[in-house]
């Protein structure tokens, strides 16, 4: 029962990850972008669900919306503002720029919350579960985080699918000078593809933060996670990230289940190696034959 | 007033120099020919006035107006179009998609996918394929659609026969009266002289980045054109 037990934690996590992984892969996939601040991106989320509940007194839940819509916002001037000047050069060129934006975030944290470690408090919700049998109980919290992980995932793919602006995502994706020359504006894109991808970021770094606690320095680490999801699952498609982001929970809980909690993260590394070895475009990756 | 004029354009690749000091009128309702050989600066001409590239000196007039400084995707909003070379069709979208695309920024006009499909009745079936999965031609159609949704006044075609059969290439030709009939005007580059000569009502023959030749199709004759297009 404790493996079962381990499973049932291991496949809710994953939807955590998946959150994660999502904003990065959907930044990769329309403008060829590997950023490496998106972990501490992440955490930004939490700080400003902190600031919010500590002004306004209420339910980290509720902070959610707000911290959505000032992600979002942060998502489309960053990207108008500085990483827009970065997309189409050498990749290279991207990865230092958010390397260097990943070590301003990090400072920034320290200096405004220092390194303690903080939590956000959702209420009673937060610890309450659903008694299976004697050994197995699943949390209402993971379980409505996995819930929320699925739905968002699904709206993201119906808006890419249905959308004028989500068509305009997968036109800009696939070859951005016709997209351009079809009057789509590709700085305008760009700044969407990253408010939307900090936006999904912002739900799952606000329920990472009533789950756990979170530092300013644990970016880095969510950032591997996010990677992880991605390749697993597949670069370009929604469901694929969800199963990268379950392998990956599963093979952390299911991990410290066998060889002790000190494995846990050791053994995601090496299922992620593993499916890079044999498999390096993912289980589900979307490919196109041009 | 004509509908396109370039003034005294010279357009660089960083230190190369691609074109030297283009002038061409372009009038509203004709079809425009622009030949010659690889690598005379051709397509460098047509992505000039697409806004990819811009002229260093020179100026690009768009009925009467200065272009120069304007986006790529807002020229389209001002009804200049373009066909890239290759098709570059999207991929991983439907032909469906693919229009839907094309009419993103939809200015006044008879083009509607539907009418897009009465003139290109091979897409019809394919609709709901993705468009990597399409033939040469067929990509060809679409690439052509595309350009047409934004309902354009004018549209730039670039080597749109490049490596199409030639039945392909004379229904593409025959399209070209409908495009008109629309009140489009088309520019449209070519390799191959020898059908776009037969549409067309003014030619330029580009030479090393320079107009060797410019007129009228029927009063220049083929040692004319010959010497332009090979520089002899």
């Amino acid at each position: 029962m404790d493996w079962v037990n381990a499973a049932v934690q291991g496949i809710l996590l994953g939807g955590l990850y998946a959150l994660f992984a999502t904003g990065l892969s959907l930044v990769f996939g329309t403008m060829r972008l590997a950023n490496l601040a998106h972990g501490d991106l992440t955490i930004v989320p939490a700080y400003f669900a902190l600031l919010i509940i500590n002004a306004a007194h209420f339910s980290a839940f509720y902070a959610i919306p707000i911290t959505v819509v000032i992600m979002f916002v942060v998502g489309y001037l960053l990207q108008r503002g500085l990483l827009n000047f970065v997309v189409g050069k050498d990749m290279m060129i991207g990865v230092i720029v958010t390397f260097g934006l990943s070590i301003v975030i990090q400072n920034v944290l320290l200096l405004a919350f220092t390194a303690n470690s903080q939590g956000l408090g959702a209420g009673r919700i937060g610890t309450i579960s659903i008694k299976i049998t004697d050994r197995l109980a699943i949390g209402w919290l993971p379980l409505i985080i996995f819930i929320v992980a699925i739905v968002v995932l699904g709206a993201l793919q119906l808006f890419l699918r249905r959308t004028r602006m989500g068509r305009a995502f997968r036109a800009t994706s696939d070859d951005n000078e016709a997209a351009r020359l079809m009057g789509i504006n590709n700085k305008h894109i760009y700044a969407m593809a990253m408010g939307v991808a900090l936006g999904i970021v912002a739900i799952g770094g606000v329920f990472m933060g009533i789950r756990t606690t979170f530092d300013p320095l644990l970016g880095s680490q969510r950032l591997i996670y996010a990677f992880e999801a991605v390749i697993i699952g597949g670069l370009g498609s929604s469901w694929g990230t969800l199963l990268g982001g379950v392998i990956l929970g599963l093979a952390q809980t299911l991990g410290a289940q066998a060889f002790g909690s000190a494995w846990s993260i050791l053994v995601g590394h090496v299922v992620f190696i593993l499916v890079l070895t044999f498999r390096p475009t993912g289980l589900l990756a979307k490919t196109v034959t041009t | 007033m004509s509908l396109l004029e370039v003034e005294n354009a010279s357009v660089y690749y960083d230190d190369f120099q691609a074109l030297y000091d283009i002038n061409l009128k372009v009038e509203e309702g004709e079809i425009y020919a622009v030949i010659g050989a690889n690598g005379a600066g051709k397509s460098t001409f047509l992505r000039t006035i697409a806004g990819v590239l811009s002229p260093r000196r020179g100026r690009v007039l768009f009925e009467g107006k200065p272009v120069d400084h304007m986006a790529t995707h807002m020229r389209v909003v001002h009804g200049i179009s373009m066909v890239p070379e290759g098709r570059r069709v999207f991929p991983s979208l439907t032909v469906d998609e693919n229009l839907e695309i094309g009419g993103y920024r939809k200015r006044p006009g008879p083009w509607t996918e539907e009418k897009i499909y009465e003139l290109f009745p091979l897409l019809v079936p394919l609709r709901k394929r993705q468009a990597s999965s399409l033939s040469g031609g067929e990509q060809q159609a679409l690439a052509i659609g595309r350009s047409l949704m934004s309902n354009p006044k004018l549209i730039l075609m670039d080597e749109v026969s490049l490596g199409l059969a030639p039945v392909v290439i004379k229904r593409i030709y025959d399209a070209f009266q409908t495009l008109l009939d629309s009140g489009t005007t088309i520019l449209v580059v070519e390799q191959d002289v020898q059908h776009v000569l037969t549409v067309a009502s003014h030619v330029a023959c580009f030479l090393e980045g320079r107009i060797a030749l410019q007129g009228r199709p029927d009063e220049l004759t083929n040692e004319q054109i010959t010497a332009a297009y090979f520089g002899v």
